[in-house]
């Protein structure tokens, strides 16, 4: 079995069989990265380029392990450092990267559809690292291959993802993933971040985190980003705080064995107290391990398929 | 040099009637309808209109002509080509132009610009208020007596209603009506798609509906206020088509226009991201285009209109995020109207033409839109039967951003005459009778 695309977009175009087909692959990288010498030569001659165009730290760094355990050659392009800053178009930037040789192009941008756009411009595969608030969809494998590692089956189990969903990509690629994989998904954030219509994505909608966390198997923070405040969407921190904060009291409503995530960077003290972060419950740190071996199965699926 | 139209079947939208007959003309005028107007032997082309409907010429009173300021995008000449090749004898162009047509210079140009290079009449908007800034009132009187026929900040909404308030009195005073995009700027800012189901799954900030909705609301209100006519552009939305429905019942001087991506397109057409779907209002739920439809077929829209508005293919091969709103209108709106209204019965012919002819000149003060003996020689000839698969390659527009490539579109205008002289034939039709 194959991917059926060129590129990796996103979940919404994906389907169950393709999101077994790469946990089932993440499982055999995460062997290899626990091995002392974490190298294999799948993707030697290969050239895996970063382009991104908002700043991101954790998930440039796994991309660029990811390549570097398969032996691929990796570059990473920044959008200051660039012609970008020169106001060279998204597609002639992606053009000249293709001359340049790249097999994969992996992208993160602040608009919605920027990968689609590079996917439909070039004939090297694209993975999208998030376009603005659409979706992130290697995040959301992790976090599924992280959920189903834990937990040994995705079937039923319930899924809270708490916070702003509406800017969220994280939050719209878990929902469609999950909902995929038989998930019970739950949404939860003050009524001006909830997008309109979200049920129709087989979600159910909550104001109130302590009926979305009721007997809850998985439960997701958000990151809060600061300029939504200001933005006039919720009154304060304070206030936001007080309402959605992950605390220990919050926990206790779901299932005992239920999981904390969050894919990071973390507020402490604002969507999630300190606590919670340190939790034995907590797996974010396995979510930033996790991450590599997933991007490197991507890495290997979609340079397998182009043969 | 005289012109024969024979043996087609004429619409006249103002009787509202269809009866078979040939019209005669010269001298840039409707010389005769009847039949057996033929056969004089005098030097005369004909036209054999057998099986195709003779309608009076075509008026899109929304259109962006682009000139003067945005020539790359369009001008004055390919702009009414473009009208020519969709039917359209006479078209309406909005004033935000650079410099914007908010004054008499600008008007006089177009209008000078229009005699020379147009190839169908042109009718400037003006604009309500200095560079459609919504604040200084435009120089009214002046814009009227240099040819604008209605006064608009298209493409903007004149936020402050004190300022839309003054303008109404004054345009009344003038005799101009208002054409209002009606657009709350504190709803819709930011905003890229229609607000529901596909601004969630694809991520993008949503407009939602209430921002054109509670704008043709408060016009309404005070056009029964200032006794203005106010016209509303592209109306998009279930509440806006309700609201002038209320206000045509209660007898206020309001009419509205609906636009062919706006009766034919949903928010689904956005899903790849396409930038040609970006348009302002945005392509709403199915429930609103459900909702013009019913505001067309019952009459609470009085027009269909194109909001023709070209760019450049590199302004739209961006992110969607960065395309600038619009598309092109004027080469697929007859086949629209045909597709999507007259073929399932939305509209009957003559309604259909009606509402792109008789219609908007009434609301413009054209004398206009009709086929009557001695009226203008401006005549539209479709064939309901013909087929096409819409050719951005082939349009005679600068701008290639239509959402409709692709799409087979059924009953097309094959000529279209402008004061008796033929500007416009479609491939495959030539003179014979």
């Amino acid at each position: 079995m194959q991917l059926k695309g060129k590129d990796l977009l996103g979940l919404a175009e994906m389907t169950a069989e393709e999101i077994d087909l790469i946990l089932d692959t993440a499982a055999r990288m995460k062997e290899i990265i626990s091995r002392p010498i974490k190298k294999v030569p799948a993707l030697r001659g290969r050239t895996v380029v970063n382009v991104f165009y908002e700043p991101s730290t954790r998930t440039r760094v796994s991309f660029e392990l990811a390549a570097k355990y398969l032996s691929a050659d990796s570059i990473n392009i920044s959008a200051s450092a660039s012609s970008v800053a020169k106001g060279e178009s998204l597609k002639d930037t992606a053009r000249t990267i293709e001359a340049l040789g790249a097999d994969v192009v992996v992208l993160r941008h602040p608009l919605a559809g920027a990968a689609h756009l590079l996917a439909k411009t070039i004939n090297a595969a694209v993975v999208n690292a998030g376009d603005g608030a659409h979706e992130h969809p290697t995040q959301a494998l992790l976090d599924i291959f992280t959920v189903k590692e834990k937990k040994g089956i995705l079937k039923g189990v319930k899924v809270a993802i708490i916070g702003d969903i509406l800017h969220s990509r994280v939050a719209r690629s878990n929902i469609w993933g999950f909902f995929k994989m038989g998930a019970n998904v739950v949404v939860c954030g003050p009524a001006t971040v909830i997008p309109p219509e979200v049920e129709r994505l087989g979600v159910r909608v909550y104001h109130r985190i302590e009926e979305a966390v009721c007997e809850a198997d998985v439960i997701m923070m958000l990151r809060i980003q600061l300029e939504r405040q200001k933005a006039g969407l919720f009154p304060s921190l304070r206030e936001y705080s007080r309402l959605y904060c992950l605390n220990e009291e919050r926990l206790s409503l779901a299932k005992p064995d239920a999981l904390i995530m969050h894919p990071g960077p973390v507020n402490r003290g604002v969507e999630i107290s300190p606590e919670m972060v340190e939790h034995p419950r907590s797996v974010i740190n396995e979510q930033v391990t996790n991450g590599v071996a997933v991007r490197m199965a991507i890495l290997y699926l979609l340079t397998e398929r182009g043969g | 040099m005289k012109l024969i139209i024979k043996g087609g079947r004429i619409i006249d939208p103002v009787a509202r009637k269809m009866f078979f007959a040939d019209v005669l003309v010269g001298e840039g005028k409707i010389l005769a309808i009847g039949t057996d107007l033929g056969g004089e032997g005098e030097q005369c082309v004909a036209v054999d209109a057998r099986g195709k409907l003779v309608a009076p010429g075509l008026i899109d009173m929304h259109v962006h002509l682009r000139d003067p300021g945005f020539e790359a995008k369009e001008t004055i000449e390919t702009g009414t080509r473009a009208a020519a090749r969709g039917g359209f004898t006479s078209v309406a162009c909005m004033p935000n132009t650079d410099p914007v047509a908010d004054n008499k210079a600008v008007i006089t140009y177009i209008c000078a610009r229009a005699k020379e290079k147009g190839l169908v009449n042109v009718f400037p908007v003006g604009a309500i208020t200095a560079g459609c800034a919504g604040e200084q009132l435009s120089e009214m009187a002046d814009l009227k007596a240099a040819g604008a026929v209605a006064v608009s900040d298209d493409g903007r909404c004149v936020a402050n209603s004190g300022v839309l308030y003054r303008a109404m009195q004054y345009a009344r005073m003038v005799g101009l009506p208002i054409i209002e995009h009606c657009e709350d700027a504190g709803l819709s800012a930011g905003g890229l798609v229609h607000e529901g189901y596909i601004s969630t799954v694809l991520g993008l900030k949503g407009i939602p509906a209430a921002a054109e909705t509670i704008m043709v609301a408060r016009d309404i209100i005070l056009a029964e206020a200032t006794g203005c006519r106010l016209h509303v552009a592209h109306v998009s939305t279930a509440g806006s088509v309700e609201l002038i429905r209320q206000a045509k019942a209660k007898g206020l001087p309001v009419t509205a226009e609906v636009t062919p991506h706006h009766f034919s397109l949903t928010e689904e057409a956005v899903v790849n991201f396409d930038p040609n779907t970006k348009v302002n209002p945005p392509l709403r739920s199915a429930a609103d285009v459900r909702a013009v439809r019913e505001g067309l077929r019952d009459g609470t829209i009085d027009v269909i209109a194109t909001d023709h508005a070209p760019h450049t293919v590199q302004e739209k091969d961006v992110e969607y995020g960065l395309a600038p709103f619009g598309m092109v209108g004027l080469e697929t709106a007859v086949g629209l109207v045909w597709t999507k209204l007259v073929l399932p019965g939305v509209l009957d012919p003559v309604e259909a033409i009606a509402k792109m002819t008789v219609n908007p000149a009434r609301i413009l003060g054209l004398s206009k839109g009709t086929l009557a003996v001695g009226a203008d020689a401006d005549i539209t000839i479709i064939d309901p039967e013909r087929e096409e698969v819409v050719d951005p390659a082939r349009f005679a527009s600068k701008g290639r951003n239509t959402p409709f490539a692709g799409w087979r579109l059924k009953g097309l205008p094959v000529v279209t005459i402008v004061g008796g002289k033929i500007v416009f034939r479609r491939e495959g039709i030539i003179d014979g009778g």
